[in-house]
């Protein structure tokens, strides 16, 4: 090799070899480029083809005089990950093929990381998934860093693996925890959290940054030129000690006792992917690098195969795309970009609502009938921004953007108006008629309910065309969903509009028809309807609301009563007796409502009110009130299985019936808005989704039994 | 005809603090063990090379007590190379286990004179250092839901409703039991002091009890496992028990077994042997079982081994006059008395382990040579010894005095 050094200094690059995937380039210094390139994609997939062209680059290499290597892209980003689309596809394909396939890039990359020729990876831009894992695998990397003046964005680095339900299955696992130890490797890995060059750097995964891709060029030909001996990772090397201790370490002995608990506390067993990657954590580091590389392809290749990889996938990635491509959204309008928007109502909603807006760069005028109310917003939203970490600019110049109002008149001007005042027909009927008054009907009028049908508001409205239904969760800052809600009249531009707006504020829209509830406040009433039935049936509360959290559901039926409040439970129920009543129907009450009456008598209306299911003593957390046995005696007989599907098909079904009377009109909608809205459990894909999960011939089985046993809301 | 087993003796070291300050920390477990076996040849004259078998149970067998410790106090001893040895493992219940192995070696025919009994220094050997997959891999821990046992004793007073006034109750009451014990000479015939290499004696009386142990004096002390419980532990105990919404955590180191070092053997012979060494036979060991039960609680396999035991036997609870039933925590002896309608007047009548520690190995050995020793001192019949065991197992054996 030295004989390529000795090659007069010309910058000259001289082409190897071209793959559909990657170029193999060697310069005057002996060293090759795998500069990876896609063709006919504007990123770099790991996908067959790739996995084909990486193991023949190796095998040229095998053959050449090389002074190092340099892994780099001809993208934009270096490297975006495994190919989920084929992944999804061939993951039942025999298990014996996809294992020689994966071993083979694998042990490629061993080839060589154990050349003893230094490899650097320069990353130029993010590196997720699989990518990070080929740059974990060189021994040194360089990466452009976050610099606003010279207008870089930050790169993103990192294994989100976890968050598809799947795990890393390209050495991530492995390299992750040798270089890092197990404690430091745990949210990267476990949570799949992502990092910036900068965070990289700290952990000493990024060995240097840079500001442009020549200094990031110079420093990896520097390095590699100036490295006098063989290179290996510092895993390879004779007397590696794993970072923070190995297994028999005392303290990190104590930590394994306790992490699978811990990770089953958040998991509560329903994600495979978390469990196995803690396990290969461990098992990986008791054996050598090449066999601990083939425990995790194991692991990987049973993930996989997995139902709940194939939920989380089918709704997280494919459904999600699809919302972020705006697949719910008319096509024959362009694009709106939202620059000036009005909200009526300055309460928690309306405050919510300003925030959402204000930190995505629009102007929002806040109106409430009284300037005290709109100040009490503001400071609302100042107490939202004290707990993020937006440089103190950024932070002024979203409250600046929040002009507060209580004239109409300052309305005009708008390129939509959201009402979020109080949930009552006639207030928001007000509300809207005197903005309308004010700026005129050719602005969008949006309005902020969770039940109150949209085309009945929209008579409010000159031009219901105008009108729209625009949904937003409580606290907005923290609740990604928006559920846009069509009234009979609402035009298409109407419609394109709001989704856009949607998108513009970083939240996922989904699209319903209008109907009492829409999609996900009617489901959510079947879920904390069937946790009060259960109560009467006398199944103990305890069961019911652990059943909840060990299906994987955010918070149990009792104590989510408790926190929207009984009283609100019991306003919705009399609109719908109303309702109902007009439509010349009779709502039937039901075991539930028998609780609840109940529990109103009682006084016992919720957390405000300090009693509800619960006592709120103020001191310690909340207990489930010690009286509720009295009031519904308990008996023996219950199965724990059966609370916690009930609690889940009570809510497929409902949604099942939503999707067949036309209020969602596609599977995506309706799973994105239960996970994003309802907290529906991720492992299941979604509200449809989990009936995939469950096989749909069982679904029927269970459902017809659960409807002989328990009742009509479990009809199909 | 089935050979009989019989129980010729039955000795103990006293139990040490299992602390770098207790009274045994500077004795290596296997001189424990050594002390022991030429004390028990000496009191009962047989030859060496006429032990079949030396089987001792050891939980933590690593560092100090690793590589068969049996086989190496023999060596260590002066016994004749023919005697064989082996340690066995079966938790907590490691030295009743190396009882009921003894007994069916012996009613197998095969063989005639055999050594029981366990050691367990955990002053030097820490409890759990030998790791293991259910512990320390996650996949076995995650499939099969593990928790440290305090979790689970403190989720059977949570599920039976014991209060800490309770189970602090329970525990006073096994101190001033011992105490009283210990004072009329109940243990006399079978703890051999533990001496120095120049013959000085180190300790002679078992260090943990307190005669002045009360409610008041235990209520100082802080729950051991609420902590863990509440940051980890306790979620795996509600997924497999959802009608608990809150785990009571009233176990302290106050009322949960003692951390100690110590040592025991049983002489366990044929009719024939006894004959031929002019022995005694004090008991018969009548049945022997082992059970598994909830691996979460861990704790509740004394009564479905303590009914299997029974079954073996053809007896009923009420043909046992006096219980032994290892006092891993409060909570598990208070669940067996509750579920097997027993009266606390007949169940660990001189103390437990609670008062007196637990040496994971031994302790097994020890409860029944005390059953023994209080059934002659009583002189009543039948006892049964009974131990919760890791994994959610259970130990019993039962005993009776032979006349004569």
């Amino acid at each position: 090799m030295p004989l390529i050094r000795t090659l007069p200094l010309i910058s000259t690059m001289s082409l190897i070899l071209v793959t559909s995937s990657i170029r193999i380039e060697q310069d005057d210094a002996g060293i090759v480029h795998l500069i990876f390139d896609k063709s006919g994609s504007k990123v770099n997939l790991l996908d067959r083809a790739f996995i084909d062209d990486y193991v023949t680059t190796i095998n040229k290499l095998k053959q050449m005089t090389f002074t190092g290597v340099v892994l780099r892209s001809a993208k934009k980003s270096f490297f975006a990950g495994g190919d989920i689309t084929e992944l999804s596809q061939s993951a039942d394909q025999g298990v014996e093929e996809n294992f020689q396939l994966l071993s083979s890039l694998k042990e490629a990359m061993r080839w060589l990381e154990t050349g003893g020729k230094p490899v650097v990876a320069c990353i130029n831009g993010a590196a997720l998934g699989s990518g990070w894992e080929l740059a974990l695998a060189c021994h040194y990397r360089v990466a452009l860093v976050k610099n606003t003046e010279l207008s870089l964005p930050a790169v993103t680095l990192g294994l989100p693996e976890v968050t598809l339900g799947l795990i890393p299955g390209v050495g991530g696992v492995v390299r992750m925890t040798r270089l890092l130890g197990f404690k430091a490797a745990m949210p990267y890995l476990l949570k799949g959290k992502q990092f910036d060059s900068e965070e990289g750097f700290k952990l000493g995964l990024i060995n240097q940054i840079s500001t442009s891709r020549v200094q990031m060029m110079a420093q990896a030909t520097n390095w590699i030129l100036s490295q006098q001996q063989t290179v290996y990772q510092p895993f390879d090397v004779k007397n590696y000690q794993l970072p923070g201790g190995n297994v028999n370490t005392p303290s990190i002995a104590n930590l394994l006792v306790q992490a699978p608990a811990m990770l089953k506390q958040k998991t509560q067993g329903n994600l495979p992917a978390p469990e196995a990657i803690l396990s290969v954590m461990i098992e990986s580091t008791e054996v050598d690098v090449e066999t601990a590389l083939r425990i995790e392809t194991r692991y990987f290749l049973n993930v996989i195969r997995g139902q709940v990889a194939k939920n989380m996938i089918n709704t997280f990635w494919h459904q999600h795309n699809e919302v972020k491509a705006g697949a719910s959204r008319p096509v024959d309008h362009s694009i709106t970009h939202f620059s000036k928007i009005g909200v009526l109502g300055a309460g928690m909603m309306g405050a919510g609502i300003a925030y959402a807006l204000a930190s995505h760069g629009i102007t929002v005028i806040l109106k409430d009938i009284s300037l005290e109310k709109a100040v009490f917003a503001k400071s609302y939203t100042a107490s939202i921004l004290a707990n993020c970490t937006l440089a103190d600019e950024d932070k002024c110049a979203i409250l600046k953007r929040i002009i507060l109002s209580k004239e109409p008149a300052d309305l005009i001007g708008c390129d939509m108006v959201i009402e979020a005042v109080f949930e009552d027909r006639k207030v928001k009927s007000q509300a809207i008629t005197e903005i309308l008054a004010a700026v005129g009907d050719d602005l969008i009028m949006a309005s902020n309910t969770s039940t109150l049908p949209i085309s009945s508001l929209a008579t409010a409205s000159t031009k219901p065309e105008n009108f729209i239904g625009l949904h937003f969760f409580s606290p907005v800052d923290k609740m990604p969903l928006v559920e846009i809600i069509k009234g009979d009249r609402t035009s298409t531009a109407t419609l394109a509009a709001a989704y856009d707006l949607v998108l513009q504020i970083g939240k996922v829209p989904i699209v319903v028809n209008d109907c009492r509830g829409f999609f996900t406040s009617r489901i959510f009433f079947t879920y904390v309807s069937e946790g009060m039935r259960m109560l009467s049936e006398g199944i103990p509360a305890e069961v019911i609301e652990n059943a909840a959290i060990q299906a994987g559901l955010p918070v149990g039926p009792l104590a989510i009563i408790d926190e929207v409040s009984l009283s609100l439970i019991d306003n919705v129920r009399n609109q719908a007796r109303l309702d109902f009543k007009a439509e010349g129907k009779l709502r039937v009450d039901n075991p539930a409502d028998a609780v609840l009456d109940k529990l109103l008598a009682l006084k016992r209306f919720g957390k405000l009110a300090g009693a509800g299911f619960y006592d709120y003593s103020g001191q310690g957390p909340k207990q489930l009130w010690p009286g509720l046995v009295d009031v519904f005696p308990t008996q023996d007989n219950w199965d724990i299985d059966t609370v916690k599907d009930r609690l889940l098909f009570v809510q497929s079904i409902e949604a099942l019936r939503a999707y067949k009377e036309g209020v969602v009109t596609s599977t995506r909608d309706a799973n994105i808005g239960s996970i994003f809205g309802l907290g529906f459990p991720a492992w299941t894909g979604g509200v449809l989704q989990f009936i995939e999960h469950y096989g749909t011939y069982n679904f029927k089985c269970r459902a017809q039994q659960f409807c002989d046993q328990f009742g009509d809301q479990f009809r199909l | 005809m089935i050979p009989q087993a019989f129980i010729y003796d039955a000795i103990r070291t006293p139990r040490g603090l299992g602390k770098p300050s207790g009274a045994l920390h500077e004795v290596k477990p296997v001189n424990l063990l050594a002390d022991l076996l030429n004390h028990l040849q000496a009191r009962n004259g047989f030859d060496t090379d006429a032990v079949d078998d030396i089987v001792l149970g050891c939980v933590t067998p690593i560092g100090d007590q690793g590589a068969d410790i049996a086989k190496t106090a023999a060596l260590v001893a002066g016994w004749k190379d023919n005697v064989a040895g082996v340690s066995i493992n079966r938790f907590c219940a490691s030295g009743l286990e190396s009882v009921n192995m003894a007994a069916m070696k012996i009613r197998s025919g095969w063989e005639h004179l055999v050594i029981a009994g366990g050691v367990e220094s955990m002053s030097r050997v820490k409890m759990g250092a030998d790791g293991g997959a259910w512990s320390m891999d996650p996949e076995t821990s995650l499939a099969t839901d593990y928790m440290p046992q305090g979790i689970g004793a403190d989720l059977i007073a949570t599920l039976d409703g014991y209060s800490r006034e309770d189970v602090d109750e329970f525990a006073a009451r096994s101190h001033q039991r011992a105490a009283a014990a210990w004072q009329r000479g109940a243990f006399d015939k079978s703890v051999v002091p533990v001496c120095d290499r120049n013959g000085m004696l180190l300790l002679d009386k078992d260090q943990l009890v307190r005669a002045d142990c009360s409610i008041t004096s235990l209520a100082q002390l802080k729950p051991a496992f609420a902590y863990i419980g509440q940051t980890t532990f306790d979620s795996v105990a509600k997924r497999r028990y959802p009608q608990v919404c809150q785990i009571q955590h009233v176990h302290t180191p106050g009322n949960a077994s003692g951390i100690v070092d110590g040592a025991a053997l049983v002489l366990v012979g044929s009719a024939e042997a006894g004959v031929k060494w002019g022995l005694k036979p004090r008991a018969r060991i009548v049945a022997t079982a082992v059970v598994g039960a909830d691996p979460t609680i861990m704790l509740t396999g004394p009564v479905p081994a303590t009914k299997k035991a029974l079954a073996v036997a053809g007896l009923t609870i009420n043909d046992i006059d006096l219980f032994e039933v290892n006092e891993a925590f409060a909570a598990v002896v208070m669940r067996f008395m509750n579920e097997l309608n027993i009266s606390p007047d007949i169940v660990n009548v001189n103390g437990g382990s609670i008062a007196m520690g637990h040496p994971l190995g031994a302790t097994g050995a020890i409860i029944l040579g005390s059953l023994l020793d209080e059934l002659e001192t009583r002189n009543l019949k039948r006892g049964l010894a009974t131990l919760c065991v890791g994994g959610g197992m259970g130990i019993a054996t039962i005993i009776e005095r032979v006349e004569g």
